[in-house]
C-alpha cells in the first residue's frame, strides 16, 4: 500500500506513511459480533487512542491487532504487509509489536533483568547485556534490575512492563488499559511521562482505554468508539468542542442536552431564550433539535437573566460543579470559580456564554 | 468410552441372568443401596455441617487445631477403618473384652452388643470417613458468607440459632448439597466395606456376579442400575454447583466472622463435637492397626510385602504422570483455542470420577476384552498361533482404569492453576517472540508447577487406595496394597493386613495435609490483603 496521506500540523504540511492500517475488519468475540466494518489508519510516530465503555469492542480491535483475534472480515496491515485477513494470520510472535497489559503480565519467576530481555534472544549475551541496560537505563529503573516483580511499585512494574515491550524494537507499540491498575495520582503521572517518552523515542502506538483522562493525555488522535464501531476519529479537543453524535457529547467531559427547536438559519429557539450560533445549523425551521451545553458555558453572572436554585454542588478546589435548577425547571451544570460559593438552596442568576452551537436532532416526543 | 461400553453390553447381550437377577437379588441390592446411601448421607450431613459450624462460628480452646484435624479422617479408605473397628469390636476385641471384665460378664449370651458387621455399621464407616467432604464444602461457604448479611440477620432480631437456621444454612445449602453428593459417590463406589460386612449393595452384587458367577453380562446389567444412581447424583451436584455460584459470590474483602465466644459447658460440647469424629474417624483406628501391626510385623513384613509396595507406587506414579501430561495437554489446548467442543470433552472425559471402580472395571473389560478376541482370532485364522490376552487381565487395564477415574482430579488441578496465570502473560510472551510450545515451557510450567505437584500427589494417592477396579481388572496373581489388605482381612487375617492398611493411610495422609496447608494459606492470604485495605 502506497497511500501517502498529507496532513496539517503545527509544523505546517508534512507527509506521513501509514504504519498501520485496518481496512473495514469485523471480528466475533465468543461467537457474538463484537467489531463490524472497523477501518482507521495510524502513521509512523502517531499515538492514538482507542475510547470506549467497556463493551464497546475496543480490546477486540487490539487484540486483532496483535494477532490473538481472527478477522472474519477485511484485513489488518502493518508496515504495508497484511498480517490478518480472513483465514490468513502472521502469528503473533511475527508481527513486531509490543504490548503493554493492564496487569503488566510481568513474569513473575524471573528478575527485572530477565523480563527485559525475555524478547532479545536473538541478540548474543553481550548484545543483550547493554540493550537490557539500555531499556532500564530509559526508563529510569536501573537499580532495580535484580528485583523480582513483586518486590516493585506499581509505577516502577508499568515502567519494566514498558521497557520489556520495547526493548525489541517493536513496528508498533500495543497498550491495553496500561494505567488502570495505578492509583488516580500515579496514572496521570505515568500517563504523562509515557507520553512524552514515546513522543521523544518517535514510537508509534495505539491504547485502548476507557478513561478519557487516558486518551486525552496519551491520544495524538482518539477513536470514540461504541457497539464495535468507531463513532468519531478526531483530536481531544475536537471530540470535547464539536461531538458528531449525542452519544460522544455525552460521554466525553460533562453537560446537559437543552432542548430547542431551530428558530433561524443559525438561531435556535429554547426554553432559556433564543441562542445564536455562529455556523449555519444546515437544519430547516421549527426541526425539533438538542443543544449541547457544557459546564464551562454556563456563566456566573449577578446580571444574566437565567434565575437558578442550587441544587447540588460539588467542591472541586479551584472550582465549584455546581447542579441548577432554573425557575422554568431545567437542570444545568455549571462550573464556577471556587470563590463564587453558594450553598444548597441559595438563588443564583448565570447566563448561557455559547458562541458555537453543538446541536443534535432529538425526537420530539423527548 | 467404558461407560458406553457398559451400556451396550447390557442391553445387547442379556441371556437368562437378567431375569434371574430381578427374580431374586436386585431388589435387594438396591433396596440396600439405598439404605446405604441414606444412612450415610444423614450420617455425613449432620457430622459434616455440625463441625463446619461450630469450628467457623464459635471460639472455643483447640478450635484452630480442629480445623484441619477434622480433615484426618479423609485418608482413611473406608475399607480400612471397617478391618480396625472389626478387630476393636469382635467378641475377642478390646472394647467386649472390656465389657465382660467391668460387668463381669461371662459369654456373649449375657449381654447384647450391636453387630458391627451389619448394614449399620457400614453406615458408621462410611459415615465416618466420608463426612470431610460435606465439611470442607460447608466450611468453605460459612466462611465466604457475608458478614454483613449475618450481622443484618441478629440486628433483626434473630439469635444465633436462628440465624443458622435461617440464613446460614440456607446460604450454604449449594455447598452442603455437592459435599453429600460427592460422599455418595464414594459411597457407591466402596466395595471394601461391603464386603467384608456382607451387606449386599449393588456394588458387591456386581463384583459377586462376574467373579462369584462368572457373568459379565449380568455384571454389566448391575453396572447400568448403578449407573442410574450415578447419573443422579451428578445432576444432583452440578445443579447444586450452579447455585452456589449465585449464593457465594465472593467478596474480594475478608472481614473476619464475628464469632460467638463459648465458655463452660458449651465450650466443652464444642470440644466434644469436634473430637469425636476424629477421634472415632482417625485416632481410634490408627492406634488400633497400629497396634496390630505391633503384634504381627513379623508375619506381615515379607518380600511379598515389598513387592506389593512397589507395584502400588509404580501402577500410581505411572498413572499420575499419565494423567497428568493428559489434563496439562487438553487444559492447555483449551487455554489456547478454547472451544466450546472442546470444553464439553473435558467434562465428559472429567465424569470419571464420578462412576465407581467396579462399573469402570466392567466398562473397560468388556471392549478390552473383544479386542483380544478380535486379535487373538485374526492370529489364529492366519498364523496359526494365540495372542493370548494383549489387553485385559494385564497392567494396562488397570493403568487406564485409573487414568479414566482420576484424570478429573487432575485435570480440576492444572485448570484451576492454569487459571491463575493471567491470559496476559500469555499475550506478552507471544509478543516477544515465543511460539505457543516454547511459552509453555518457559512460561506456564514454572509457574504452575505447584498446582501440578499438587495434582500428581492426589492422583497417587486416590490410585494406592482403589480397591474395586484394582480387584477385578488385575492380572492373575499380581497384588497391589489395596488388594492385598482385601485378601487378607478376607481370610480373617486383620493382623496381617494391619501393617498394609496403616502403610495406606500413611501414604493418604500426604495429600489431607497438603489439603490443610492450603487452607491455612488461603486464609493467610485473605487476611494480609483485609490488613492492606
Amino acid at each position: 500500500m502506497n497511500s501517502m496521506s498529507t496532513v496539517s500540523t503545527d509544523d505546517g504540511l508534512m507527509t506521513l506513511r501509514p504504519l498501520l492500517e485496518i481496512r473495514s475488519i469485523s471480528c466475533n468475540y465468543d461467537l457474538e459480533p463484537a467489531v463490524f466494518d472497523l477501518s482507521l489508519t495510524v502513521y509512523r510516530g502517531e499515538q492514538v487512542c482507542l475510547l470506549g465503555p467497556s463493551g464497546c469492542g475496543k480490546t477486540t480491535v487490539l487484540r486483532a491487532i496483535a494477532g490473538f483475534h481472527m478477522v472474519l472480515a477485511g484485513g489488518i496491515f502493518i508496515n504495508n504487509q497484511q498480517v490478518s485477513a480472513p483465514g490468513a494470520m502472521v502469528p503473533p510472535e511475527a508481527r513486531r509489536v509490543g504490548m503493554v497489559f493492564q496487569d503488566h503480565a510481568l513474569f513473575p519467576h524471573m528478575s527485572v533483568h530477565q523480563n527485559v530481555a525475555s524478547g532479545l534472544r536473538s541478540l548474543s549475551a553481550g548484545e543483550q547485556k547493554t540493550a537490557v541496560d539500555d531499556m532500564l537505563d530509559r526508563m529510569d529503573i536501573s537499580s532495580h534490575a535484580e528485583k523480582y516483580p513483586h518486590e516493585l511499585s506499581g509505577g516502577q512494574q508499568q515502567r519494566v512492563a514498558l521497557a520489556r515491550a520495547l526493548a525489541p524494537k517493536p513496528l508498533l507499540l500495543l497498550m491495553d488499559e496500561p494505567f488502570s491498575s495505578l492509583d488516580q495520582e500515579l496514572r496521570e503521572y505515568m500517563g504523562q511521562e509515557v507520553s512524552d517518552m514515546l513522543k521523544e523515542n518517535d514510537i508509534t502506538c495505539v491504547m485502548v482505554t476507557h478513561d478519557q483522562n487516558d486518551a486525552f493525555a496519551l491520544g495524538d488522535r482518539v477513536g470514540v468508539m461504541a457497539d464495535g464501531a468507531i463513532v468519531q476519529w478526531d483530536t481531544p479537543y475536537n471530540l470535547y468542542h464539536q461531538p458528531r453524535t449525542h452519544f460522544v457529547a455525552d460521554f466525553i467531559g460533562n453537560g446537559i442536552f437543552l432542548p430547542g427547536t431551530v428558530s433561524g438559519s443559525s438561531r435556535v429557539a429554547t426554553a432559556l431564550g433564543e441562542l445564536e450560533s455562529d455556523e449555519e445549523l444546515d437544519r430547516a425551521a421549527d426541526t425539533p433539535i438538542e443543544v449541547l451545553l457544557r459546564p464551562d458555558d454556563v456563566v456566573h453572572d449577578p446580571e444574566g437573566s437565567i434565575r437558578a436554585t442550587v441544587r447540588r454542588r460539588a467542591f472541586k478546589g479551584a472550582e465549584i460543579m455546581y447542579t441548577l435548577r432554573t425557575v422554568e425547571g431545567i437542570t444545568l451544570l455549571a462550573l464556577f470559580p471556587s470563590h463564587a460559593n453558594y450553598e444548597i438552596g441559595d438563588e443564583v442568576s448565570v447566563r448561557l456564554a455559547v458562541d458555537h452551537l453543538v446541536v443534535f436532532d432529538r425526537d420530539p416526543e423527548d | 468410552m467404558p461407560v458406553a461400553a457398559v451400556l451396550i453390553f447390557a442391553f445387547g447381550d442379556s441371556g437368562d441372568i437378567w431375569e434371574h437377577l430381578v427374580k431374586t437379588s436386585l431388589f435387594g441390592y438396591v433396596k440396600t443401596t439405598l439404605w446405604l446411601m441414606l444412612g450415610v448421607g444423614v450420617s455425613v450431613f449432620v457430622t459434616g455441617v455440625s463441625t463446619a459450624w461450630v469450628v467457623t462460628m464459635c471460639r472455643f480452646p483447640g478450635r484452630k487445631v480442629f480445623e484441619w484435624l477434622l480433615l484426618l479422617p479423609l485418608a482413611m479408605p473406608a475399607y480400612v477403618i471397617a478391618y480396625a473397628y472389626t478387630d476393636f469390636l469382635e467378641y475377642a476385641g478390646p472394647v467386649q473384652g472390656l465389657l465382660r471384665t467391668v460387668f463381669g460378664w461371662q459369654s456373649a449370651r449375657d449381654y447384647l452388643f450391636p453387630e458391627i458387621r451389619s448394614l449399620g455399621g457400614a453406615i458408621m464407616m462410611m459415615g465416618l470417613v466420608l463426612y470431610p467432604y460435606v465439611y470442607l464444602l460447608a466450611r468453605s461457604a460459612f466462611l465466604e458468607q457475608s458478614v454483613n448479611v449475618l450481622e443484618a440477620s441478629r440486628t433483626l432480631g434473630r439469635g444465633p440459632w436462628r440465624t443458622f437456621s435461617t440464613v446460614s444454612l440456607p446460604a450454604a445449602r449449594p455447598a452442603i448439597a455437592i459435599g453429600v453428593s460427592l460422599a455418595l459417590m464414594e459411597t457407591l463406589n466402596d466395595y471394601g466395606t461391603v464386603d467384608f460386612f456382607a451387606v449386599y449393595t449393588m456394588t458387591a452384587g456386581l463384583v459377586d456376579v462376574w467373579l462369584g458367577m462368572g457373568s459379565l453380562a449380568g455384571g454389566a446389567q448391575i453396572a447400568t442400575t448403578i449407573l442410574v444412581f450415578v447419573v443422579l447424583l451428578i445432576m444432583l451436584e452440578r445443579v447444586s454447583r450452579r447455585h452456589q455460584k449465585l449464593y457465594q459470590q465472593a467478596s474480594s474483602r475478608y472481614k473476619p466472622l464475628p464469632a460467638y465466644r463459648l465458655r463452660g459447658a458449651k465450650a466443652a460440647a464444642a470440644f466434644a463435637a469436634c473430637a469425636l469424629p476424629v477421634l472415632a474417624g482417625f485416632l481410634i483406628p490408627v492406634a488400633v492397626l497400629g497396634r496390630l501391626t505391633l503384634i504381627y510385623f513379623d508375619r506381615a513384613w515379607t518380600p511379598e510385602f515389598q513387592v506389593y509396595v512397589f507395584n502400588s507406587v509404580a501402577l500410581s506414579a505411572a498413572a499420575a504422570i499419565i494423567a497428568l501430561a493428559i489434563a496439562l495437554f487438553v487444559a492447555y489446548s483449551r487455554r489456547l483455542h478454547g472451544g466450546k467442543i472442546l470444553a464439553f470433552g473435558t467434562r465428559v472425559a472429567t465424569l470419571g470420577y464420578a462412576v465407581p471402580g467396579a462399573v469402570l472395571a466392567v466398562g473397560i473389560l468388556v471392549p478390552f476384552a473383544a479386542f483380544d478376541n478380535a486379535v487373538d482370532a485374526l492370529l489364529r485364522q492366519y498364523l496359526g498361533i494365540s495372542s493370548g490376552l494383549l489387553l485385559s487381565g494385564t497392567v494396562g487395564a488397570v493403568l487406564f482404569a485409573y487414568v479414566v477415574r482420576f484424570l478429573a482430579i487432575a485435570m480440576g488441578q492444572v485448570e484451576s492453576s492454569l487459571e491463575k496465570v493471567s491470559p496476559s502473560m500469555d499475550m506478552a510472551a507471544r509478543t516477544l517472540g515465543y511460539r505457543a510450545g516454547q511459552t509453555l515451557v518457559r512460561y506456564h510450567l514454572p509457574l504452575i508447577r505447584g498446582g501440578m505437584l499438587t495434582a500428581a500427589m492426589i492422583v497417587f494417592v486416590d490410585c494406592m487406595k482403589e480397591l474395586p477396579a484394582t480387584l477385578l481388572l488385575r492380572p492373575f496373581n499380581f497384588d497391589t496394597l489395596a488388594t492385598h489388605v482385601y485378601e487378607f482381612a478376607s481370610d480373617e487375617m486383620l493382623g496381617e493386613a494391619s501393617l498394609g492398611s496403616l502403610t495406606i493411610v500413611g501414604v493418604g495422609l500426604i495429600p489431607v495435609v497438603l489439603l490443610s496447608r492450603m487452607i491455612s494459606r488461603t486464609r493467610q492470604a485473605l487476611g494480609e490483603s483485609a490488613a492492606q485495605t
